[in-house]
């Protein structure tokens, strides 16, 4: 908890909540992504339904889940499905309009390492792999990442791609005939970016109260292209700091 | 289960224990443990911590997966010591994403050659896994897709709520792949929360996922799952998966878990004795039942 009254983790679920606005469908995953996309349900997106990887479409959770296949997603949900379906006939055909990743590495274009560090045939470190976030990243209509900016985490270049993002050359993007349209918006620690539409590029938006560029560029691993419009990103409001901590994380477990 | 796994898994087998999170069945995997089988290849979406225990105490040299780690908690430690250390000895590892191996069970299931996904563009799965190949569609659009060969496991072992002693299989909750991976399966065991009679299923037909026709043993075994968990019956047990992510870092408290544990009990009844009742009963979920349709009397 910083002397403002909120923590880094509550100022980065409530900017993300924000970009949910209008969304319907959205794909979550557990921790930070689970409250956000709570949190934007009971503020900006009341229609919001929440999808898990598990097979759960409009679950309605009565506790904090603790994993992505917790069974409170189940009890109350719109409809428990295989898993076959829930990537097939309604991920992989496009039915998706919002997911959230994140990883261990991303670069400038948004493309994401959840795979390994160093070489992937002697690895330093051996990550979990993709998971769903391959096809996630190329079906979802759009890609919402929040994670912590450090150098060794927003790299000039991945170890390994587990998941496309831009590719830097938004011709080629527009031709790869994707129901998704790749990242749309990064949320860190330290800011909130969104994509350059002529370049594919991660551009600084807003910098949360009390960060500096310094900040910024000392945990970038490249020069990071920054916003003419530089703003600074709202405070989380006291209605927004009650639903996270009374209701959605009373334990503080992802937010203290 | 001593007998059903001593008869129907062998060593070398590839061995298949399905479930997303939900009905994970550790009390089968302790039984292979128990039984010393070796040099199995372990198949699963999320290996869990059921396949960091079977890899750390032995029983597998190939890993085929998608998502490697303790479900929102960290890492599986005895999986990445043999893949980062090869300690105490190398693992082979075959990776994909969920939905290619889901979609690897389904070409196993449905006897096809392969299965076309749109998934793997840009991504540098592919150029680890020369299983996933690129292909062009024959039809007008030529569009690409990547194909993954079918998954056919020598064993696929699930765990269900209730099933009949003629494997006559029901779950409800989140339903994973096991379908598909029991289907792809040269043999089948189920285990089971409750042993029922025919009458039972046959009213609710529509919650059948495995008919008996494809399933080898039936094991009655409650509590199989923990820690995992069986919608309705009893709850994940999350301060055990806390707990195993200190066990799994250190190879010596790993070793004498698996003795306590496992290779000093006869059977999971031991196991479960051993846990306790206060444990058993902080899991205790309380009660929402479905309501009732009426499937029709047409005689």
């Amino acid at each position: 908890m910083k002397d403002d009254g909120y923590s880094k983790n509550e100022i980065m679920i409530a900017a993300s909540a924000r970009t949910l606005g209008g969304e319907l469908i959205c794909f979550v995953g557990v921790g930070l992504p689970n409250i956000v996309c709570n949190l934007a349900q009971r503020t900006v997106a009341p229609e919001l339904q929440l999808v898990y990887e598990a097979g759960v479409f409009g679950a309605r959770p009565a506790r904090l889940p603790l994993s992505i296949g917790d069974p409170t997603l189940v009890s109350g949900s719109t409809a428990v499905t295989s898993m076959f379906e829930l990537f097939a006939f309604y991920l992989q055909a496009g039915l998706i309009d919002a997911a959230f990743l994140g990883g261990a590495q991303i670069d400038r274009f948004g493309n994401l390492n959840t795979t390994v560090i160093g070489d992937y045939g002697t690895p330093k470190v051996r990550l979990p792999g993709s998971g769903g976030a391959c096809e996630i990243a190329i079906h979802a209509r759009r890609i919402l990442v929040i994670m912590r900016q450090a150098q060794r985490s927003f790299v000039e270049r991945l170890d390994f791609r587990t998941s496309p993002g831009h590719s830097g050359d938004p011709e080629h993007d527009r031709a790869r005939g994707w129901s998704g349209s790749g990242p749309t918006s990064v949320v860190t620690d330290l800011g909130t970016y969104g994509f350059d539409e002529a370049t594919g590029e991660m551009t600084l938006l807003t910098l949360h109260p009390g960060v500096t560029m310094d900040d910024v560029r000392s945990n970038t691993g490249w020069a990071p292209n920054v916003s003419p419009d530089l703003g600074e990103t709202s405070r989380p409001t006291e209605e927004e700091l009650r639903i996270i901590r009374q209701e959605l994380d009373p334990r503080g477990t992802h937010t203290a | 289960m001593h007998d059903a796994v001593a008869e129907l898994v062998h060593d070398g087998d590839t061995v298949a224990i399905e479930g997303f999170t939900h009905l994970i069945c550790f009390a089968a995997g302790h039984e292979i443990i128990r039984q010393r089988k070796r040099d199995l290849t372990l198949a699963r979406l999320t290996p869990d911590v059921i396949y960091d225990q079977m890899i750390g105490a032995g029983v597998a040299r190939k890993l085929v997966f998608s998502w490697l780690g303790n479900p929102g908690v960290g890492s599986l430690h005895a999986v990445r010591r043999r893949i980062e250390h090869a300690d105490p000895a190398p693992l082979e590892i075959e990776e994909y994403s969920h939905f290619g191996m889901v979609c690897r069970y389904v070409a196993g299931a449905s006897n096809l050659p392969f299965f076309p996904i749109r998934s793997y563009y840009e991504s540098d799965i592919p150029e680890v896994n020369r299983n996933i190949v690129p292909m062009r569609s024959p039809y007008e659009d030529g569009t690409e897709v990547y194909v993954v060969p079918p998954l056919r496991p020598d064993v696929t072992i699930v765990h269900a709520q209730r099933a009949t002693v003629g494997g006559d299989t029901q779950i409800w909750g989140l339903l994973g792949c096991q379908k598909e991976a029991a289907f792809a399966a040269e043999r089948v065991i189920v285990v089971c929360e409750e042993v029922v009679d025919e009458a039972t299923v046959r009213r609710d037909p529509n919650r059948t996922v495995i008919p008996g026709v494809v399933v080898d043993a039936v094991v009655e075994q409650p509590f199989a799952c923990h820690p995992s968990y069986a919608q309705g019956y009893y709850d994940r047990d999350n301060a055990f998966y806390l707990e195993w992510e200190q066990i799994s870092k250190d190879p010596v408290a790993l070793e004498a878990w698996l003795q306590e544990w496992v290779h000093d009990l006869a059977t999971h009844e031991d196991y479960r004795e051993k846990m306790g009742a206060a444990r058993w009963d902080a899991l205790r979920p309380g009660e929402q039942l479905s309501g009732q349709v009426n499937y029709g009397d047409y005689a």
